[in-house]
């Protein structure tokens, strides 16, 4: 197929090759991976479109190098992109936790698989805490974007480089099997509209006359440590100020509210239509950003509700964060599937049912 | 000819290259770190590269090169040096990029990497100081610990039943095809010193003709992971790691052609 990346450009694709594609337009500048289900189509699709582009794409010999060559090309200033699924974002936590100590963009890509071990090639939300309570060692965040749609596997590559770059802090898009091997429509984005930032920072060669740049984690001197901690805390509170992104359907007659995201959020619109012809007043507020995460508006909402219901593809893992928010303003349960299983628009409604009804039901199955 | 400079009185004859910084070291007295440095940045600066040379220094003694070390540079996790280099050269494929790694984190935790930068002929310089022992974390047993050697980690000697035998992944890698320049230097004695110097010169060099990995080790002390004088270690290198770790190159561009 001939494509002109200079325009947008309307695409049926799965949602791997739409984020490769996405991460050319985005004006990508090297990428490093290593193969694991259910994401190695979007290293196939670097592969095999790199002659087009002028991009750096490597197959490392594990993801242990993939994102230690991230570390290294980052410092140097590229625009990087690294993917894999989770057992391979297991590998990388020492080198993104280095990353945001040293304050190095980049778009890391988790299409996640059940867990916990080798677990399954199935679509799963299992590293919801991986990716937004740290995951590797020290304080740290990334920002972490959850799409739900083929459109937004592409659309969220170039805001997660345009957020990685802002902040100078890793960013997540966190998505599951499903995603990524499901075939939609899509709007590709236009090649060149992301603009490149000024990376003054970067390991380039010392420029004659001015100081030597250098890119490190290390901090010896536990003064220094807290010193950076705090700055690093403070753009993490710059972030849940700014950042904040989350969609909302019919939550302004709600009784109930279903707080879902990626995949599970577009099964619960079903759930919604299904109970509201049942007369149930079903709403869904969708985390967008898991983090910062929308713990404001939660809290908005909750003293007017009767129930907030989480629907995860885990054992409840965003149900913290969304109790945190709620502090006690109103009930909150949990509706999930695990270990690759995925929710049906029934079983959820089922959970809804008896919610409203005040019956017992099935939490996790 | 430039006429030298006097200071208080004094010709000055011999002074720190400009690509060094002025903080002082923090190695151990008679520690091979600081000898590699010097030589190193002496090379940087005699080619007229230090505005297009990034070093990368993973965990270990030199962890802080950065800060002696006067050209752009970035400071690598454990073992992960020469694929950190590898990022860097592969976007900036017209730099000079070089690692710096010690024995425990080239040849131990990152082995891997190791082999295939140099596999795959990374257009890098990689330098490897081999002190036999972990110096950093205080003299703990190394892949490349001498067998009977007495370390932290193995009290009673190193014994090849538990610990398995030194590793000489030098030779190793001189068996890749992807490496273009492999030797095996010193620097106990002030000849060894210079001939490490012509082998840096060698290793920038080559590094303009894109043709694979240049790979230099450094045999080294470490007085105080040793519990030896510098003197005794200088002289217990020679007698009892030189038997282990001949010197010389072990492949050259010529033979790298067959
Ligand atoms: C993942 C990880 N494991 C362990 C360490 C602790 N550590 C720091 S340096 C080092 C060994 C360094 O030895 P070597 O590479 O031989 O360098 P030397 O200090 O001898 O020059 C170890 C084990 C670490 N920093 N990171
Ligand atoms: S501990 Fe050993 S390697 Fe480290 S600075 Fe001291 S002498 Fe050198
Ligand atoms: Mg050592």
């Amino acid at each position: 197929m001939s494509t002109n990346d200079e325009i947008s450009e309307v695409r049926i694709m799965k949602g791997n090759e739409a984020l490769a594609e996405a991460a050319f337009r985005a004006g990508m500048q090297a990428y490093f991976g290593y193969p694991i289900t259910p994401q190695s189509e979007v290293i196939e699709y670097l592969m095999k479109e790199q002659p087009k582009h002028d991009c750096v794409v490597l197959q490392a010999e594990s993801e242990v190098a993939a994102i230690n060559m991230v570390f290294g090309a980052a410092g140097a200033g590229a625009r990087v992109m690294i993917s894999s699924s989770s057992p391979g974002i297991s590998l990388m936590m020492e080198g993104i936790s280095y990353m945001t100590s040293a304050e190095l963009p980049c778009l890391i890509v988790n299409v996640q698989r059940g867990g916990p071990g080798l677990g399954t090639i199935q679509p799963s939300q299992g590293d919801y805490f991986q990716a937004t309570k740290g995951g590797g060692h020290g304080d740290y965040r990334l920002i972490v974007l959850a799409p739900a749609s083929v459109q937004e596997m592409a659309d969220f590559v170039f805001e997660g480089f345009r957020l990685s770059e802002k902040y100078r802090n890793p960013a997540m898009i966190l998505a599951d099997g499903a995603l990524g091997q499901m075939m939609e429509k899509l709007t590709l984005p236009p090649a060149g509209s992301l603009p490149y930032v000024d990376k003054p920072w970067a390991t380039t060669g010392k420029p004659a006359g001015k100081d030597r740049r250098i890119i490190t984690s290390l901090f010896i001197q536990p003064e220094k440590m807290e010193q950076v901690n705090l700055h690093l805390q403070e753009k993490y509170r710059q972030i849940q100020a700014e950042e904040v992104r989350f969609e909302e359907y019919g939550v302004e007659d709600a009784d109930i509210v279903l707080v879902a995201f990626g995949l599970v959020a577009r099964i619960c619109q079903k759930t919604m239509q299904l109970a509201r012809k049942k007369g149930l007043r079903v709403g869904i507020l969708r985390p967008i950003t898991l983090f910062p995460f929308p713990s404001q508006r939660i809290a908005e909402l909750a003293p007017k509700l009767e129930a907030i219901v989480t629907v995860e593809m885990n054992a409840g893992q965003m149900l913290e964060d969304v109790r945190l928010a709620v502090e006690g303003r109103c009930p909150v349960h949990f509706k999930g599937r695990m270990g690759g299983m995925i929710p049906s628009p029934d079983e959820v409604l089922e959970a809804v049912e008896a919610i409203a009804e005040k019956r017992n039901f099935e939490l996790s199955r | 000819m430039e006429i030298p400079p006097l200071t208080n009185g004094f010709e000055l004859v011999y002074k720190k290259p400009r690509t060094l910084t002025e903080t002082p070291m923090h190695y151990c007295p008679g520690c091979g770190h600081g000898v590699v440095h010097r030589v190193l940045m002496e090379v940087v600066d005699e080619m007229g590269i230090q505005d297009k040379t990034i070093g990368v220094a993973p965990v270990g003694c030199s962890v802080f090169a950065y800060d002696y070390m006067n050209v752009d540079m970035q400071e690598a996790a454990h073992g992960r040096a020469s694929a950190a280099a590898t990022g860097i050269k592969r976007v900036l494929p017209d730099r000079f990029v070089f690692s710096y790694q010690g024995d425990g984190d080239l040849a131990a935790i990152g082995t891997a990497e190791t082999i295939h930068v140099v596999n795959r002929g990374e257009n890098i310089l990689m330098l490897f100081i081999n002190n036999a022992v972990y110096g950093m974390t205080g003299g703990q047993m190394a892949p490349t610990t001498l067998l009977g050697m007495k370390t932290t980690t193995s009290p009673f000697g190193r014994e090849s039943g538990l610990a398995g035998h030194p590793l000489k992944i030098t030779n190793l890698l001189a068996q890749l095809p992807g490496a273009y320049y492999v030797t095996r230097q010193a620097v106990h004695t002030a000849a060894a010193v210079r001939k490490l110097k012509k082998a840096i010169q060698l290793g920038f060099q080559y590094q303009s003709l894109k043709k694979g990995t240049c790979f230099i080790e450094v045999v080294s002390n470490c007085p105080s992971g040793w519990k030896m004088t510098p003197t005794d270690s200088n002289k217990w290198l020679e007698e009892n790691m030189l038997p282990m770790y001949p010197l010389g190159d072990l492949k050259t561009p010529a033979r790298s052609m067959n």
